[in-house]
């Protein structure tokens, strides 16, 4: 589904992704691990279409069509779903409207009709409650004046209503406490089928014994330096990443 | 034919105009009020005070005086005023309250210094006087509907408004000024608002110009004490117009918000000037305009605030906002506050941005095409300016009006 090869990016002269490679099959859970400034929400960034960053070189396959070359409105529309590491505030868009915009955007693209407004409803409501978000701050305006989970929950939520078929997502579990992180989990284990792929971008094992990955990748200076299966996460949570340095070395 | 040179009103044209019928104190305000237009002559971007606003285009334009057409009131849903309430032509109140005209007809809207303030007054013969009195509570909004109907040549209209809110006085108004497409006229309004003690007034002044229009418009407002004062000034339409706001806080506790949104495009020119004159004790002003400019569209915001001496415990604030569409759209904001007080707490602020890069990556990256994203930002941004005004009918029109001149402009206007 998705097949990254030798993924080269930079924002201003500062190169950040040095040489990505991954691929990910549909079914495939993913989790991409590594300590703080080693390219990870970049790369999720990049994989989202945020303009800041310039792709210097390499490849990126989205179901065998060149996923670089799309805006990042086609992105999601073909399925593509990004949840935010630090979610935007809106003032004066409605996260209701908000979503609704967002779907019937997706709808357009595979030539359905609108969905009406009951149906609408009644979809966001089902989402909501399972992610045990507050049903009020979907009248509120998106993101404004949340607290750092609810924004976390809004993102699944966002995820959910869109059904994406390649979710990316980067740190959700930061800043969140245990009710909330099972609820994101909840959430996106809810996701997981044969027909979708999951990469799930965290400094930490915890949102992992929740979300339990097929593989593990430990990206560093821009590479994956490593790849292994869950157990790899669990040897992380014991060592840290401080043998990252010795290893170059 | 009426030429409005600089410093040459044809009198000639004038005077007899001047001579219509009214009380002896009144002429003698339009006499002044013509000799000081011609003293003062339009303003030049050589005045501070209009450095950003060139009227030249105005004093070239041949204009006709409008057809005279008496003020007709006519209530759209009769017999629903409160009873006491007095809402009709400034020729019928001539004859009906002749005392509270001269009381305070041409005494709020100073035209020592304000060419077309003086312009007005020296035409004026009609317009329409609402008097609410002491203690009654109007529950519905009173629309004053000025239509420019412009017939081949140019015309210019002086509009005149007189608001009396007695005290504990309570009330909803609309002033909407609107011409046909395309039509070149001059709209020179002018409205004076009297709040007696603890009045509540809320005023919306709707400016929805043809965009080859010019518009002056002037609310000079005097609050009581402990009177509470709204303003929302929305300027849609238009090609050259200028809003003045003047609030004199006159009596103890009064408070006033002042609310303002402009959005222009093409090459739309909109200036609006505010001054708050905070005179006593215990005062409050809030103060929020937030413009949108495509195109080549200039905006200019000039917020004056003084508080006076003895204005101690003044709470001030005003804010700017603008968002800019387009690199040749132009905006020049500029607050003065004048503090004479020294116990008081007065903030001002001005941005002038575009759409936030981030907001729209996250529309974008759930799927919404970048086009529309824009439009979603822009038309959020005015939101809460539309979200103030208290008419919910109003809310509606104005946000769908909004978001269809925007995306005429997306469309490839220019």
């Amino acid at each position: 589904m998705l097949e990254i090869t030798n993924l080269h990016a930079k924002v201003g002269e500062k190169e950040i992704l040095k040489g990505i490679e991954l691929t990910v099959n549909a079914g495939e859970v993913h989790a991409i691990m590594g300590p703080n400034g080693s390219g990870k929400s970049t790369l999720a960034q990049v994989l989202a279409g945020r303009d800041t960053y310039e792709v210097t070189a390499g490849q990126v396959l989205y179901d065998g069509k060149d996923l670089l070359d799309m805006s990042p409105e086609e992105r999601a529309c073909e399925g593509v779903f990004l949840a935010f590491q630090y979610p935007v505030e809106i003032p004066g868009v409605s996260n209701l409207y908000f979503l609704k915009t967002a779907l019937n955007a997706a709808r357009k693209h595979r030539g359905q009709e609108d969905l009406d407004a009951v149906d609408f409803l009644a979809l966001v409501q089902d989402k909501t409650k399972l992610l045990g978000m507050s049903e009020a701050l979907l009248s509120r305006p998106v993101n404004e004046g949340f607290s750092g989970g609810e924004k976390k929950r809004n993102e699944i939520v966002q995820m959910a209503v869109l059904e994406p078929r390649l979710a990316i997502l980067d740190e959700t579990d930061s800043g969140l406490d245990i009710d909330a992180m099972k609820a994101v989990a909840a959430g996106i284990n809810a996701l997981r089928s044969p027909e979708r792929a999951i990469v799930v971008v965290t400094h930490y094992q915890r949102l992992l014994d929740y979300v339990v990955p097929d593989y593990v990748h430990v990206m560093s200076d821009g590479r994956i330096v490593r790849s292994g299966g869950k157990e790899l996460a669990l040897e992380l949570e014991e060592q840290g990443y401080g043998w990252l340095g010795q290893e170059a070395a | 034919m009426v030429g409005l040179d600089r410093k040459r009103p044809e009198s000639a044209a004038l005077e007899p105009r001047i001579r219509a019928a009214g009380p002896p104190w009144l002429d003698r305000i339009r006499a002044d009020a013509l000799d000081r237009f011609a003293g003062l002559g339009f303003p030049t971007t050589h005045d501070e005070e209009w450095k950003y606003t060139n009227v030249a285009p105005i004093t070239r334009l041949a204009l006709d005086p409008a057809l005279r057409v008496p003020a007709a009131v006519e209530l759209s849903a009769p017999g629903s005023l409160p009873k006491g309430v007095r809402l009709c032509s400034l020729a019928e109140a001539f004859r009906a309250e002749p005392d509270l005209l001269e009381e305070h007809l041409a005494r709020h809207a100073g035209f020592e210094r304000h060419a077309f303030v003086a312009l007005n007054t020296a035409f004026l013969e009609d317009g329409v006087l609402l008097h609410i009195p002491d203690g009654v509570v109007v529950e519905q909004p009173l629309q004053l509907l000025f239509a420019a109907a412009a017939n081949g040549r140019p015309t210019v209209s002086h509009p005149r408004v007189l608001v009396v809110a007695g005290r504990g006085s309570q009330a909803t108004v609309i002033e909407s000024y609107r011409g046909a497409d395309g039509s070149v006229y001059f709209t020179n309004a002018v409205t004076e608002v009297v709040l007696g003690e603890g009045a509540l007034l809320d005023y919306t002044r709707l400016v929805t110009e043809s965009d080859r229009a010019f518009h002056f418009g002037a609310l000079h407002v005097r609050q009581g004490r402990s009177s509470s004062f709204t303003s929302h000034s929305v300027t849609l339409g238009g090609g050259l117009v200028r809003n003045e706001v003047g609030a004199v806080l006159a009596g103890e506790g009064a408070e006033c918000a002042l609310n303002g949104l402009y959005a222009a495009r093409g090459r739309q020119h909109i200036d609006n000037y505010t001054t708050i004159d905070h005179a006593r004790p215990h005062s409050t002003s809030h103060e929020l305009y937030k413009g949108i400019l495509d195109g080549h569209a200039q905006a200019v915001f000039h917020g004056r605030i003084i508080v006076r001496r003895e204005a101690q415990k003044t709470d001030a604030i005003q804010r700017n906002k603008n968002l800019l569409l387009s690199e040749d759209a132009v905006v020049n904001t500029k607050p003065q506050l004048e503090i004479y007080a020294d116990d008081v707490r007065c903030t001002h602020g001005a941005t002038v941005g575009q759409v936030d890069a981030d907001a729209l990556f996250y529309l974008r990256s759930r799927g919404i095409a970048q086009a529309q994203a824009r439009h979603l930002l822009t038309c959020a941004f005015a939101g809460e300016m539309i979200d103030r005004l208290k008419v919910e009918a109003l809310r509606g029109l104005l946000a769908e009006t909004l978001a269809g001149r925007l995306e005429a402009e997306r469309g490839g206007g220019g």
